[in-house]
């Protein structure tokens, strides 16, 4: 079984996050970028299921500006076998939306023949977590969302969500989209011999229009404003205060 | 010089390494006054992170100096100055003669486990008569049979008391001071070697310092590296790794200490502002970032030097002084906008202050930068 991997190129989740002064998005110029926190874990999990001889091959695809073919490497670099990357923007702070990702993946997974994609459940830059459900739309197969375990059994996975309140377990069939939630592993770090052999990993080269798939936004971005500044907090001096002043601005 | 992806990858990879293997165990290993090298060494050996620029031949990586220059830098993540010295002990002190000079031999016996992580090095330079003055170093190896007899006294050896083995400077000969030495592999287990108990310092307290006796010890001579009297040479060549390592870590701590007085002036309250809005502390800040970026843009010009097979001797030596003089100013300049958290035990930047002292004395001493440095300029004291 091929497991495919879609990973995204967002800014780096260190950076303090600026954003342009015209509030037409988050200033992207020259800022640390790496591969999206949740699609790391999913590339873990690829990995950890090739290893338990569950699956042949790891492909991991990115759609986005030519930059992420580093993104790809970092993959390749933990242990996935080769990469895809759609170029589909020339500029780093034009967002490809979800479903026209989700439409370029459907003809990667047409065109490869996985039996898995596992994705990250959203990316942290716009936490639009959409794409992984689209895909699963737009192929008509099973999805698994939220996995904080996944247990590949032949025709079948179980999968455990986190859900409000507690975990849910599904026993969905194959094939299908698994969208990775934080605990379902940790991710490893390359060692630096692997680093060096991931330069020479296969790493194809698509564009958008090669899947015929337009990728002009459908959204508009109204504005983007910096979160409130934290105002500043009291002293109390004792509980009976600390409770009278939780009483006054209602928080029991 | 750009950097690639694969040292950013590297530098990831390390400052992963540092945050998930070592920082949760630094305070304890401070206590402590020793560090697991064997355990640590091994965990590194195991990610190719030992011999980033040795011999693939020896299970090395092979890459030049600049790799190992980013890893360098990256191991300022560990809290603590002991530890990341260790390592540059093993990486860039005690390893770059044996894996230039060493013959096919000697380096399948002591480099290939020292780049796995296998075993553990150090260095033996100094000692009570004089360190930075390797000239007038005493110990001797004098032959017999195939052997050499090494007798003498060797002082501040880090990683000393856990050491497999140790990189030894000792005369060989009775010629002029700077041809008559040899560097010497001698296991630490041979008869005749005697660590006494470990240093106490006033700061690099993680890493062991050890003074190390050495009597009637008996080595075969095939573990000499390279030629005869040629040691002082060799340990020349090796110092010009020494000291870009040190001047490389040491600008990328500094670079923390900035980092984390910055965080802490923006939290720090007084007089009903934050720290960072007085003019001083912000002037002050600014000067110091300008001072380690003037120290990184010497530091790579000595690494693009040694990318380049040139002799970088010079400004390595140029920037060892610099981190040195740096070492007594930057941190001390940081640590006074902690006020009195940054005297306690409490906070990173105290540590931090306490351990960079030794820029300016380990690896050679301030004084003997300039040293050099005058001989370069043509106005070295006649007398010598």
């Amino acid at each position: 079984m091929k497991v495919l991997v879609p990973v995204k190129r967002v800014i780096d989740y260190n950076v303090k996050v600026r954003v342009k002064s015209d509030g037409s998005g988050v200033d992207l110029a020259n800022v640390k970028m790496s591969m999206n926190p949740f699609d790391e874990i999913a590339v873990e999990e690829a990995i950890r299921l090739k290893e338990a001889g569950k699956a042949d091959e790891v492909i991991v695809v990115s759609i986005g500006v030519k930059q992420a073919q580093e993104t790809l490497r970092t993959a390749l670099a933990m242990g996935a076998d080769r990469a895809i990357l759609v170029i589909a923007a020339d500029d780093v702070h034009q967002d490809i939306e979800p479903l026209a990702v989700a439409k370029i993946l459907k003809a990667v997974v047409e065109a490869e023949g996985p039996g898995l994609v596992i994705a990250g459940k959203q990316a942290i830059d716009n936490d639009m977590n959409a794409t992984g459900q689209m895909l699963s739309a737009l192929l008509g197969w099973s999805q698994g969302t939220f996995a904080s375990e996944l247990d590949v059994d032949g025709d079948t996975a179980v999968i455990t969500r986190e859900v409000d309140g507690g975990l849910q377990t599904i026993k969905i069939k194959m094939p299908a989209i698994v969208t990775a939630d934080l605990r379902l592993n940790e991710p490893r770090y390359a060692s630096l011999p692997n680093i060096m052999k991931a330069k020479k990993k296969p790493l194809d080269e698509k564009t958008a229009a090669d899947f015929g798939v337009d990728v002009t936004p459908r959204l508009e971005i109204v504005k983007t404003t910096e979160p409130a500044a934290r105002s500043a907090g009291i002293k109390v001096g004792s509980v009976d205060e600390l409770v009278a002043k939780l009483k006054e601005v209602g928080a029991v | 010089m750009l950097l690639t992806h694969e040292h950013n990858e590297l530098r990831r990879t390390v400052t992963r390494w540092v945050e998930d293997e070592i920082n949760p165990h630094i305070d304890e290993w401070e206590a402590a006054g020793i560090f697991p090298a064997h355990e640590v060494f091994k965990s590194l050996g195991d990610r190719g992170l030992l011999g980033v620029h040795k011999p693939e031949k020896f299970g090395g990586m092979g890459l030049d100096f600049s790799f190992a220059a980013v890893m360098a830098e990256a191991l300022a993540a560990i809290k603590a100055g002991g530890v990341p010295m260790a390592i540059g002990a093993q990486t860039d002190m005690c390893t770059p003669a044996l894996a230039q000079h060493g013959s096919d031999a000697l380096r399948e016996e002591f480099l290939r486990p020292a780049i796995a992580g296998e075993y553990v090095g150090c260095i033996g330079v100094s000692e009570p008569g004089g360190g930075s003055d390797v000239a007038a170093l005493k110990t001797t190896a004098r032959k017999d049979g195939d052997d050499y007899v090494i007798n003498g006294t060797k002082l501040w050896i880090t990683n000393g008391t856990q050491a497999d083995f140790c990189c030894l400077l000792a005369n060989t000969g009775d010629g002029p001071i700077h041809q008559n030495k040899s560097l010497i592999i001698v296991p630490m287990k041979t008869k005749g070697v005697e660590v006494t108990k470990k240093i106490t310092k006033i700061g690099m307290n993680s890493s062991d310092t050890a003074q190390i006796f050495f009597d009637d010890v008996r080595v075969p001579q095939r573990n000499r590296i390279g030629e005869e009297n040629k040691g002082f040479i060799y340990q020349m060549q090796q110092f010009q790794y020494e000291r870009l390592w040190c001047a490389l870590n040491a600008a990328a701590v500094f670079q923390r200490a900035i980092d984390i007085t910055v965080d802490y002036t923006k939290e720090r309250k007084a007089f009903g502002r934050s720290l960072s809005d007085n003019q001083w502390i912000g002037f002050k800040l600014a000067e110091m970032q300008t001072e380690v970026e003037a120290l990184n843009a010497l530091n790579w010009k000595g690494v693009e030097m040694v990318v380049a097979g040139q002799d970088a001797t010079k400004v390595a030596t140029m920037a060892k002084l610099m981190a040195g003089k740096l070492s007594r100013t930057l941190p001390d300049g940081c640590l006074q906008f902690w006020g009195g958290m940054g005297y306690s035990d409490e906070s990173e930047i105290s540590r931090l202050y306490r351990d960079a002292r030794l820029t300016a004395i380990g690896g050679g001493a301030d004084e003997v930068m300039l040293q050099i440095l005058t001989k370069y300029m043509g106005i070295f004291g006649s007398n010598h």
